[in-house]
């Protein structure tokens, strides 16, 4: 439960995950599920595809129709609750997500695939790793998924 | 236990200051608290309470709580959390509330 | 017998906003700090902030401290810093008496802001003042400051923003977490921060809390256990841990000692952190002139302290004659900005608490 231990429910996880047509594409995924006050996923987002509004406890809402799944929201969340994924292919998901641990993944290593509750479950390929100026130390971590953790997977953890 | 690498932060090598704990020599560097000086080398006991003679250390950094009160060159009740090494200090453990005429 | 208009207490988030405004007004300032250098507690503040892009989201708090400081020494010619100096008293006439490298200095003022911050609260239970035991912003500032590492495994107590953002803080120091304890039925703070740490493998045990600690000269060991729906311990739940490091983050108290001693009206409120200052909706206290701003009138996020010091020090300003050219604007949006922070659930407490305050 994600108020006594901080791992949201499935309930939860769909509901910000988009229709199939739409993932087919990348598209950010905002697993912010409580009233904050914060909007910078909003006010960085290039395409106006993140909508909270004047009232900034509002929680986020992606528009999936302007979304790019460019990743720059990814970054700019301080409380790194975004992330971006694609449905690749029957065998694979294609995520971005924010690293802030050193050390840092390198472009073709296998690293330990993790899930909401911090278990290892899956080995994923790590295919890029961007940490320019702007990201100000939130590096975006491109990975691949096997397609049956889509709804599981957050983050790596470990070199294998 | 100086942290050398940090995903946010960088810290520079900087310049090595020697001290005395307790008569022994000893080493920070410069930016160090006293407190933070000692912690790096392990050292957490930095005063004693009063009546029951209770180790104590570090516990607010901020000069509020008075825990690591030590005595810093003849001085008691230095607030060790918020002073500045400075090089060749002499610094020991307080073990009562302090004498203002103490030489060492 | 030293004179200027506005003396500011506190060269915080809260304090250095003040001076800003105050001097963009036309106002000049004397900003006293008790640490060596200013910015406050920003300075160790490696994450990211909440709120919106007036209170710098998504800047990093020791990026923001540097804008902050930035804005200010801009003003060299309009806001003495004195550094390292600590106030020990305060009279009515407005006498600011402050002792500076063992020196006593008496500074005649006009106006007042008050902004001491908070400190953090202790918990009770056997052998917490074992040297190992800190507050949780002790260790940050050790850490991101001093880049010296508290221990290697280490238990945070309270799952508030602030025992979750340390917890994270320690594990990018590369530190060992091995859990946090809340002892309320529920994690105290954003989840989004909570959800960051359990991805990471630290189990959040909420209905747990510290029972003892043990350890000749320093902490060595802890014992836990489970609370039952009156926070008493359950028997038989207890577990030890080996530790070498337990960060206490059970709240913070309002720094208001100042404010007592001039004799404003003050009132315990607990929404608010302890005993805070009754203040007007320009937040000034029962005494006129003197002003409060940031968490020592109700603790908060570092983002309302930012902007308390900008209405204060706007405000302070008209009253001795300085009027900003965009008042009327800034005004209205210093306070929707705060309303803004405050209008959500997570800002109720503090919502009721201000009303109690309120003269």
């Amino acid at each position: 439960m994600l108020n006594t231990n901080g791992v949201p429910d499935k309930k939860q996880i769909f509901s910000r995950f988009p229709d199939k047509k739409y993932i087919l594409k990348p598209k950010a995924i905002t697993e912010c599920y409580e009233e904050i006050p914060c909007n910078p996923c909003s006010t960085s987002c290039p395409f106006d595809a993140i909508y909270i509004g004047e009232d900034i406890n509002t929680a986020p809402i992606v528009d999936f129709e302007k979304c790019t799944g460019c990743g720059i929201c990814v970054y700019n969340c301080p409380g790194l609750a975004i992330f971006i994924v694609q449905e690749l292919d029957n065998e694979n998901a294609r995520f971005k997500i924010p690293y802030e641990l050193i050390p840092l993944p390198i472009k073709g290593e296998t690293w330990s695939g993790v899930n909401r509750a911090g278990e290892v479950i899956t080995k994923v390929l790590i295919e890029k790793v961007s940490l320019t100026e702007k990201q100000d130390k939130t590096a975006l971590i491109q990975v691949l998924v096997p397609i049956e953790f889509i709804n599981d997977f957050i983050t790596i953890r470990s070199k294998l | 236990m100086r942290i050398k690498e940090h995903p946010i932060l960088t810290f520079e090598e900087k310049k090595k200051l020697s001290f005395f704990f307790d008569g022994k020599e000893a080493y920070g560097y410069e930016g160090d608290t006293i407190a933070s000086a000692l912690h790096a080398m392990g050292v957490k006991v930095l005063s004693h309470s009063i009546e029951l003679n209770r180790p104590r250390g570090l516990y607010c950094a901020i000069g509020n709580c008075s825990s690591c009160n030590m005595i810093v060159d003849g001085k008691p009740n230095v607030r060790t959390c918020v002073t500045m090494l400075v090089e060749n200090m002499k610094v020991k453990t307080q073990v009562n509330k302090g004498d203002i005429y103490e030489k060492d | 017998m030293k004179k200027i208009d506005l003396v500011i207490i506190g060269g915080g988030p809260a304090g250095l906003s003040a001076a800003k405004m105050a001097a963009e007004s036309g106002l000049s300032s004397l900003i006293i700090e008790r640490n060596f250098k200013i910015g406050g507690q920003l300075v160790k503040q490696t994450h990211m902030f909440f709120g919106s892009e007036k209170q710098y989201a998504k800047t990093r708090g020791i990026d923001i401290a540097k804008i902050l400081v930035n804005d200010v020494l801009k003003y060299s010619d309009m806001i003495e810093i004195m550094t390292g100096t600590t106030v020990v008293g305060l009279y009515k006439d407005k006498v600011v008496t402050l002792l500076k490298d063992e020196k006593y200095i008496k500074v005649k003022t006009k106006a007042i802001i008050i902004a001491t911050g908070a400190s953090e609260k202790v918990l009770a239970f056997e052998k917490n003042d074992l040297p190992g035991i800190y507050g949780a912003g002790a260790v940050q500032t050790l850490m991101n400051v001093h880049g010296v590492l508290p221990g290697h495994n280490v238990v945070m107590v309270g799952s508030g923003n602030i025992g979750l953002i340390v917890s994270y803080q320690l594990i990018q120091a590369g530190v060992n977490v091995l859990c946090v304890l809340e002892a309320s039925s529920e994690i105290g703070g954003y989840k989004v921060h909570a959800s960051k740490l359990k991805r990471l493998g630290v189990d959040i045990k909420t209905s747990h809390s510290i029972k003892k600690a043990i350890g000749k000269d320093y902490l060595e060991r802890i014992i836990i256990g489970k609370l039952d729906d009156k926070w008493e311990f359950i028997e038989g739940s207890e577990e030890e841990l080996i530790v070498d490091a337990l960060c206490i983050s059970v709240g913070l108290s309002p720094l208001s000692n100042l404010l007592s001693m001039i004799g404003t009206e003050m009132k315990y409120v607990s929404y608010l952190g302890g005993l805070v200052p009754l203040i007007d909706e320009n937040y000034e206290t029962s005494i006129e002139n003197v002003f409060v701003a940031g968490d020592v009138c109700g603790v908060e996020e570092a983002s309302s302290a930012i902007v308390e010091g900008y209405l204060t020090g706007l405000v302070v300003a008209k009253k001795l004659g300085y009027i900003h050219p965009n008042y009327d604007k800034l005004y209205l949006d210093f306070k929707a900005q705060l309303h803004n922070l405050r209008s959500g659930p997570f800002g109720e407490k503090l919502r009721r608490g201000l009303e109690e305050i309120m003269r």
